[in-house]
């Protein structure tokens, strides 16, 4: 008789493919579109493993009112000397290019597929590659109808894999190394949020592209509305957390991004101050950085960077500091933008502005509008209120955090330590990431992500072709990854009985305690929204100490269903990634981001010392982390 | 904002083993409670986790039944308003209900293709295998050309 797979005993699949894709975001669907033309006649089989549905995951999920990235007449080098700016100086220029040279053609495939893109006045018919020329809300972004965006970019990328191919609800949280090489991973381990199943992967290649990390810190809002995260509340750190337990070496981790946005429903304000052209004020109504932003041009304290064009952080820090010194609340004045506009226009023409800043917040936060709705605020009528937000960890957006990659070998002047053989390979054979995954090389946001996806995808086509008589095997057992992952669950069913509320239990913690454990440490002693994003060397130490106690703690979370068991990987894997953060900026002796944090012992920019990457290596048997500065070269000119 | 399912419009997608909702949910928070043990209505769905809610509004756009509707973060938004979609093939229409009862209603464009009809290689060259290697160039051909005199290096 077939066994009976039940809660807590969970049938086990083992699979092995040549390239597995795990995410199933912009990056996945970019590499799915490629990988199979690439692999067409190698007898190659690919997967693609995600949590959710593609026609729904990801960052995108909710769609998108623009494309953030789109190169068009512009020239990809200004594009990473627009990143270096925004990132204080310290990015891998190799890869920025690279994403630059090849994010258009994504963009023209998506056009191609069905996603609406605005277009000037008497192109309204032009497609892009036809000369269309689409209408911009800044030198970099275009504006779209983007509320499908993700289904349309999904759809092409499961019919490019064919859904034989696809494996929806399987959240993958562990990949193996092989057993004959520490310096290789072979596979990867995950369970269905759905069946009692746990599944194990072989391969010969995979890529890691699974997101940034969401409520690692104690949001802003802390009852209903913590789910009302500016990045998706999904996003769980898992890349950073299973490609630094695999060994690969992390980069720029001490980066951050914090937001300003509408507040609570962090509805985007790309459109209003870029094609709206809104002011912001403070409580007095004071253009306070007409009055306060020369601060920003001390060398001392913000080297180079206050000179120019301010970079994302510095704008925020003027912000902040307006908040701290009692000078709020930071309001948009959205009805002296709209009547400016509405000046020179015809009725009809008013009221389709008015639809576009609508559509701005329904494509992509609709949260926004229910706050509007709710407190009655109608833009053309009333300001809204500005907010820097708590700190995110991504590297696709206006951040930098991520995995150290291999690079292009074709890009003039690179280093050949940045080149390792296989684009966006990680320091782990086997190993690439792409979109947040990939590390020193912010700003490529939805497009970018996908044409990254493609690139890696490319790659990992060579290495899967190099590698074809090898055959993976793991370091770890079945039976080993099986106890480690469904360890939650014995442990619920091992103590339920103990007490009478199943929720509290001297034997296990609840995935959502841990998690509010987790953001209370980074909060307070990380540099979260509570000190204003200030932390200093002693606090740094009693986050290190506090981090090891919950790292310990983590075994003994419990999962009283799948579900929970979903949760409690998420926040295992928030945990790792919350650590390396804290080991960077403890690292890092210098304030490279003002307005993203501060450390108030070094509360400076130090180009002399830290005009540097920070890696860092995680050895998993021993739990320590070990750091180290990388040179930056410059290959674009000023 | 957290979903809410109408009990009288849910009819957990007529016995199927998902509902539209459970497949869709980007964070695993909607529940089809088969027996009623967990709410007290047998075969209708919930969200299992209010607080964990994106308000993506996945679920309210995919729901055939138009059953799910967002209650503002009752943490954050005074009472009373909503925003509700109904989405088609190729568009999308919003009603924005106001706490103060002013409405407002959008139309927007969402694709310009039929659904499914996306074809990632039509028109597409293969793969030339001789290309595997060459970072400068994806199977499609569309690299941007850029100027190579922008490197310190050139």
């Amino acid at each position: 008789m077939a066994d009976t797979f039940e809660f807590g005993n969970p049938e086990i699949i083992e699979e092995e493919v040549d390239i597995l894709i795990i995410g199933g975001g912009m990056a996945a669907c970019g590499a799915a579109f490629e990988v199979m033309r690439w692999t067409e006649g190698t007898g190659l089989k690919v997967k693609l493993v995600d949590k959710a549905a593609m026609d729904r995951s990801g960052a995108v999920a909710q769609g998108l009112s623009a494309i953030n990235t789109y190169i068009g007449d512009n020239d990809p080098a200004d594009y990473v000397r627009y990143v270096r700016n925004d990132l204080m100086g310290i990015v891998r220029e190799d890869l920025i290019y690279d994403v630059g040279r090849h994010v258009d053609d994504s963009v023209h495939n998506f056009e191609e597929w069905g996603l609406p893109i605005w277009k000037q006045a008497g192109d309204e018919d032009k497609k892009l590659t036809a000369g269309g020329k689409p209408v911009r809300s800044g030198k970099w972004q275009i504006m779209i109808n983007g509320e499908s965006y993700k289904w349309i970019v999904a759809e092409a990328a499961k019919k490019a894999l064919g859904m034989q191919n696809v494996q929806e609800r399987v959240f993958i949280v562990r990949m193996v190394t092989d057993k004959n090489d520490p310096t290789r991973v072979a596979g990867a381990a995950g369970f269905s949020v759905r069946d009692h199943k746990l599944y194990v992967y072989k391969f010969k290649c995979c890529l890691l592209a699974c997101g940034g990390a969401v409520n690692v810190f104690r949001p802003r809002s802390i009852g209903e509305g913590v789910g009302r995260a500016w990045y998706p509340v999904w996003n769980a750190g898992s890349t950073y957390a299973m490609a630094a337990e695999s060994g690969a070496e992390m980069t720029m981790m001490e980066n951050r991004f914090v937001p300003a946005r509408f507040k609570d429903g962090y509805g985007p304000v790309g459109a209003w101050f870029l094609l709206f052209k809104a002011q912001v004020r403070n409580g007095a109504g004071e253009d306070y950085n007409a009055i306060h932003g020369a601060e920003l041009k001390d060398t001392k304290r913000f080297g180079k960077y206050g000179q120019g064009v301010p970079g994302t952080c510095l704008r925020n820090h003027i912000m902040i500091n307006e908040m701290k010194e009692g000078r709020g609340p930071i309001m948009m004045d959205t009805p002296a933008a709209m009547a400016k506009l509405a000046e020179k226009m015809t009725p009809k023409e008013v009221k389709h502005l008015e639809a576009e800043a609508w559509e701005d917040f329904l494509d992509m936060t609709i949260s926004q509008c229910g706050v509007w709705a709710g407190e009655n605020i109608e833009p053309d009528k009333q300001p809204s209120e500005i907010m820097p937000t708590e700190p995110y960890l991504l590297g696709s957006h206006s951040g930098c955090a991520g995995i150290w990659v291999s690079g292009p070998t074709d890009i003039p002047g690179t280093p050949k330590e940045w080149s390792w053989g296989y684009n966006r390979m990680t320091t782990v054979k086997g190993l690439f990431t792409a979109g947040d995954g990939v590390g020193a090389s912010g700003h490529k946001f939805s497009s970018g992500s996908h044409a990254e996806g493609r690139i890696a995808a490319k790659a990992m086509v060579k290495f899967a072709l190099d590698n074809k008589g090898w055959k993976p095997e793991l370091a770890r057992s079945v039976a080993d990854l099986v106890e480690e992952i469904y360890r939650p669950v014995k442990t619920f069913l091992q103590h339920k009985d103990y007490t009478t509320a199943i929720d509290v239990n001297p034997h296990y913690i609840t995935p959502k305690m841990l998690q509010f454990r987790l953001q209370k440490i980074m909060d307070e002693y990380c540099a979260g929204v509570s000190t204003w994003y200030q932390t200093n060397g002693k606090m740094l130490e009693m986050c290190e100490t506090k981090l090891e106690m919950i790292k310990e703690d983590s075994l003994k979370m419990r999962a009283k269903d799948l579900h929970e068991l979903l949760r409690a990987w998420e926040n295992y894997h928030r945990i790792i990634t919350a650590e390396c953060h804290m080991k960077h900026i403890q690292f890092r002796e210098e304030t490279r981001y003002p307005g993203f944090y501060y450390r108030t012992d070094h509360n400076y920019i130090d180009d002399e010392n830290w005009k540097c990457f920070v890696n860092s290596h995680y050895d998993r048997d021993t739990k320590k982390w070990a750091l180290k500065k990388v040179p930056y070269v410059q290959l674009i000119k000023d | 904002m957290p979903t809410f399912v109408r009990t009288e419009k849910c009819d957990g997608c007529k016995g199927q083993d998902k509902t539209a909702c459970m497949y869709i949910c980007p964070h695993d928070l909607m529940l089809l409670d088969k027996d009623g043990s967990k709410t007290g209505h047998a075969m209708k769905a919930f969200n299992q986790e209010p607080e964990q809610c994106w308000e993506c509004y996945s679920c309210v756009k995919i729901c055939p039944q138009n059953a799910i509707e967002v209650r503002h973060y009752a943490d954050i938004v005074p009472l009373g308003a909503s925003v509700q979609p109904l989405r088609g093939t190729d568009s999308i229409m919003w009603t924005i209900k106001f706490r103060n009862g002013t409405m407002k209603r959008f139309k927007f464009p969402i694709r310009t293709t039929a659904e499914g009809s996306a074809n990632p290689y039509g028109g597409k060259p293969a793969a030339n295998m001789a290309e595997i290697e060459d970072h400068s160039t994806l199977f499609t051909h569309g690299t941007h050309p850029g100027d190579k005199g922008q490197f310190l290096n050139s």
